[in-house]
C-alpha cells in the first residue's frame, strides 16, 4: 500500500520535480532534482525511485506539467504549468490573486478568480529577461553563488541601474561595470531590479489584484521577494514549498481522475 | 495587342493551360471522392469545392503569367477599389496574396532573405519583403509574375504600403496612384468621401491613359454589380458559421478567401460561392462539423499564420475548438451591402474607406463583441501579428476589455502572417494549451 494516492510531476527546463499527495489531497512525499539531458531517463528513475520508497504505483495515477510533460509518457494526463501552478497553490492559499511563477528559462503571470480558476496569464516571450536564468548568468559572471544572490543583493543600499533587461547584454554591462571597479553587492542589487522590474510589466499585464503569490525556485530569492513587494507596494505571499507547486497541482490533478 | 500574341495567349491560357487545370481538378476530385486525399481523426475533409477554388486560383495566376500578351497589368493592394481597373481589362495582381501563397509554400524565408540582403529591415511587413525579394530576384511560387504597368496602392490597410509601391514604382518606372483614405475615428464624414471619390476620378484617368481607352461605364456597374455579388455570398458562407456545430472554420475560410480578394467583379467568382455555399448547407443539413465533436468555439482576430494553417487547425480540432468566426475573413463580407452598381463611384468611396484597419480599436473591439455575441463564441485569439501593426496594435488593450469588462477568455498569440522565424511553435503549443484548459475550466 503506498503513502499517497496519486502522483504528479513537473518536468522543467532546470530542475524536475515530482510530489505525492494522499486522498485528501496533502502533499505527503516529494522528489526535486537537477533536469537531465536525458528527460525519459530520469522519469524512468523518479518513477522507480517513487515505487522503492512508497510501494506499487499501479493504482496511482501520474498527472505530468512542464515543458517537458509530453516526455512522461507513463501519466494519465498532461497539463501545463498554468492550470497546474494556479491548481497547487489555490490548494493551500484558498483565495484568488495574482500567481508569479519565476521558472528557470521562463516567467508566468496568472491572475486567479476568488475560486480558483486561470482569469488570464501572461508569458516572458522569446526570451530569458525575467527568469532564473538571467540571474544564473550573472551569478557565474560574478562568481556568486545563486543561492547567495539575493543576499548579497541587500547587503548595499548602493544600486547600479542595469539598463538591459536583455540576459546576454546584461552580462556584457555587467563586465563594463566589472571593469570600472563597482561593488559586486551594487551590480547584484541592480540586476536584480532590472529582473523585477520586467516582472512588474508582466503583471500589469494580467492586471495585480492582491493578494501577491509566488512561485519557483527565484521565489527562495528574499532580494526577489523584497523588491517585488517593493515595486508593486503589496505583499509577497509565498506556499510552503514555492519550488513544488506546479508537481503539486498536478498531483491534485490526478487525485481528481481518481474521482 | 497583335493577331500572333493574341493567339498564343489564346493557345497557352484557354486551350493548354485551362485543359492542365481542370485535369489536375478532376484528380483532386477523384482522390477526394475515393477518399484517399484526407486523414484527420479530428478534422471533417475539405469541401469538395476546394478543388474549383484551387482551378480558379491557378486560371488567375495562368493569365498572369500570359498576361502582357493580351493586355496591361495593374499591381494592387488587397483593400484597393479595383473594379474600375477590371472594367478597363487589366489584369491584377495582388502581391499580398502571392506573398501568401509563398508563405504557405514557405518560401518566405528565402525570398523576404533576399530583401534583407539588399538592406529591407526584417521589422518591414513580411508581405512587402517577400515581394520586394520577388521582384529583385524572379523567385515565386506561381512560376511567373507579371511585372506592372500600373501600380495602385490604397493606405485603407495600412502606411507601409505607401512606402512598398513607391519602391515598387522607382524599380519598374510606371505610375502608381495612391488612394488616400482618412482613418476613421468613429463615423465617416461626408467630405471624406468625398476626398476619397475625387482621388479615384484621378485614377481612373490615369488608368485610362495606361490602358489606352475609356472606361466603360457599363462595364464598371457590371464589375461593381458582381463585386457585391461575391462579397454578398461570402458573407452568408461565413454567417454559416453560426450554426452548431459550424460547418466550415475560419481555416477553411482561410483557403477558401483568395477568389473574394483577388478576383472580385468576375462572375467565375459569384458561381463559386454560390455553390460553395449549396455545400455548406449540404452539411448543416447532415450535421457535418468542420471538426469532429465540437465542444468550444472561438473568435480569430488578424491574419491567418498561413505556414501553420493545418497544425493549428488539428492541434484545436483535437481538443474539440473550432474557430467558427474571424474579424479577417469577416472584412470581406461586412462591406458587401456598401457597393452600389448604380453608383459605382459614390460607393466604392464609401465601401473602400471603410475598412476594419482604417477604422479605430475601440471599433474593433465592438466588431469582435458583436461577433462573438451572434456566433456564441466561447473566447478570442488575437493573433498579434509581427508584420501586421495596424492590425495589431489596441490589441492588448481589446484582450484586457474582453476578459475584464465582458468576461470573455482572450488568448494573445505571438507569430507572424508569413515569417516563420517570428513563430515559436513551443511557446505556441504553452500558450494555446493553456488557454484550451481555461475554456474547459469555464
Amino acid at each position: 500500500m503506498s503513502t499517497f494516492q496519486a502522483l504528479g510531476m513537473d518536468v522543467g527546463s532546470t530542475t524536475v520535480k515530482m510530489v505525492g499527495v494522499d486522498g485528501s489531497g496533502v502533499m505527503v512525499w516529494h522528489i526535486l532534482e537537477q533536469a537531465e539531458p536525458r528527460a525519459e531517463d530520469q522519469v524512468v528513475r523518479l518513477l522507480a525511485q517513487a515505487r522503492q520508497e512508497n510501494g506499487s504505483l499501479n493504482s496511482v495515477p501520474l498527472v505530468a506539467t512542464g515543458y517537458g510533460r509530453k516526455l512522461v509518457t507513463q501519466a494519465a494526463l498532461q497539463v501545463t504549468e498554468i492550470s497546474c501552478h494556479a491548481r497547487g497553490v489555490y490548494a493551500e492559499i484558498s483565495d484568488g490573486g495574482t500567481l508569479v511563477d519565476i521558472g528557470g528559462q521562463d516567467s508566468k503571470v496568472i491572475r486567479l478568480s476568488p475560486q480558483g480558476r486561470v482569469v488570464d496569464f501572461t508569458m516572458n516571450d522569446k526570451c530569458a529577461a525575467g527568469t532564473g536564468r538571467f540571474l544564473e548568468n550573472t551569478a557565474l559572471r560574478l562568481q556568486v553563488p545563486v543561492e547567495c544572490l539575493g543576499e548579497e543583493a541587500l547587503s548595499t543600499d548602493e544600486e547600479v541601474a542595469i539598463s538591459s533587461t536583455c540576459t546576454v547584454f546584461a552580462e556584457s554591462e555587467v563586465i563594463s561595470l566589472i571593469a570600472h571597479g563597482i561593488p559586486v553587492e551594487s551590480i547584484l542589487r541592480g540586476l536584480h531590479r532590472s529582473l523585477v522590474k520586467r516582472l512588474v510589466a508582466m503583471i500589469w499585464t494580467v492586471g495585480l489584484v492582491a493578494p501577491l503569490m509566488l512561485t519557483g525556485g527565484v521565489a527562495y530569492n528574499p532580494a526577489i521577494q523584497s523588491m517585488l513587494a517593493e515595486e508593486t507596494e503589496e505583499n509577497v505571499i509565498l506556499p510552503r514549498h514555492p519550488q513544488l507547486s506546479g508537481a503539486y497541482g498536478a498531483a491534485l490533478y490526478a487525485l481528481e481522475i481518481m474521482g | 495587342m497583335n493577331v500572333g500574341d493574341h493567339l498564343r495567349y489564346q493557345l497557352n491560357v484557354n486551350l493548354l493551360g485551362h485543359s492542365a487545370l481542370r485535369l489536375r481538378r478532376w484528380g483532386a476530385e477523384w482522390r477526394a471522392r475515393r477518399g484517399t486525399a484526407w486523414s484527420s481523426d479530428a478534422l471533417a475533409p475539405p469541401l469538395r469545392i476546394s478543388a474549383r477554388t484551387k482551378e480558379l486560383i491557378g486560371q488567375h495566376y495562368l493569365r498572369g503569367h500570359y498576361a502582357h500578351l493580351d493586355g496591361k497589368v495593374a499591381w494592387v493592394t488587397s483593400g484597393a477599389p479595383m473594379e474600375f481597373l477590371k472594367a478597363l481589362g487589366f489584369h491584377i495582381y495582388y502581391p499580398e496574396n502571392h506573398a501568401a501563397i509563398c508563405a504557405a509554400a514557405r518560401m518566405t524565408v528565402d525570398m523576404a532573405g533576399e530583401a534583407e540582403n539588399a538592406g529591407y529591415s526584417q521589422d518591414i511587413c513580411s508581405y512587402a519583403r517577400t515581394d520586394i525579394g520577388s521582384v529583385l530576384t524572379g523567385k515565386t511560387a506561381v512560376r511567373v509574375v507579371p511585372s506592372p504597368d500600373l501600380l495602385l496602392a490604397c493606405t485603407n490597410i495600412c502606411q507601409t504600403v505607401l512606402q512598398w509601391y513607391r519602391v515598387l514604382a522607382e524599380h519598374f518606372d510606371v505610375p502608381l496612384v495612391l488612394i488616400d483614405t482618412p482613418f476613421i475615428y468613429t463615423q465617416v464624414s461626408k467630405h471624406a468621401v468625398t476626398y476619397v471619390k475625387r482621388q479615384l476620378e484621378e485614377a481612373i484617368l490615369i488608368a485610362e491613359r495606361v490602358a489606352g481607352k475609356s472606361l466603360d461605364q457599363q462595364a464598371f456597374e457590371e464589375t461593381a454589380r458582381l463585386s457585391r455579388l461575391a462579397s454578398q455570398l461570402w458573407s452568408q458562407l461565413l454567417e454559416r458559421g453560426k450554426h452548431q456545430p459550424a460547418p466550415i472554420s475560419v481555416i477553411d475560410q482561410f483557403t477558401q478567401m483568395a477568389p473574394v480578394v483577388e478576383l472580385r467583379g468576375e462572375p467565375a467568382t459569384v458561381d463559386l460561392y454560390a455553390d460553395m455555399l449549396k455545400e455548406v448547407d449540404e452539411r448543416i443539413s447532415q450535421g457535418v462539423g468542420a471538426v469532429k465533436g465540437e465542444r468550444k468555439r472561438l473568435l480569430w482576430d488578424n491574419l491567418p499564420v498561413w505556414y501553420r494553417l493545418r497544425w493549428l487547425a488539428e492541434f484545436l480540432g483535437q481538443h474539440g475548438v473550432v474557430v467558427a468566426a474571424s474579424t479577417y475573413t469577416n472584412a470581406w463580407a461586412e462591406l458587401a451591402y456598401l457597393l452600389d452598381s448604380s453608383d459605382p463611384l459614390e460607393t466604392m468611396a464609401h465601401t473602400y474607406i471603410y475598412p476594419i484597419l482604417n477604422r479605430g480599436a475601440g471599433d474593433k473591439l465592438v466588431t469582435m463583441r458583436q461577433m462573438v455575441a451572434d456566433y456564441e463564441l466561447d473566447g478570442v485569439i488575437l493573433h498579434s501579428d509581427r508584420s501586421c501593426k495596424p492590425y495589431s496594435v489596441g490589441q492588448i488593450d481589446q484582450r484586457d476589455r474582453l476578459i475584464n469588462q465582458y468576461d470573455i477568455p482572450a488568448l494573445l498569440l505571438e507569430a507572424d502572417h508569413g515569417d516563420p522565424r517570428a513563430f515559436s511553435e513551443q511557446q505556441v503549443t504553452n500558450r494555446l494549451s493553456a488557454f484550451v484548459e481555461i475554456l474547459e475550466a469555464v
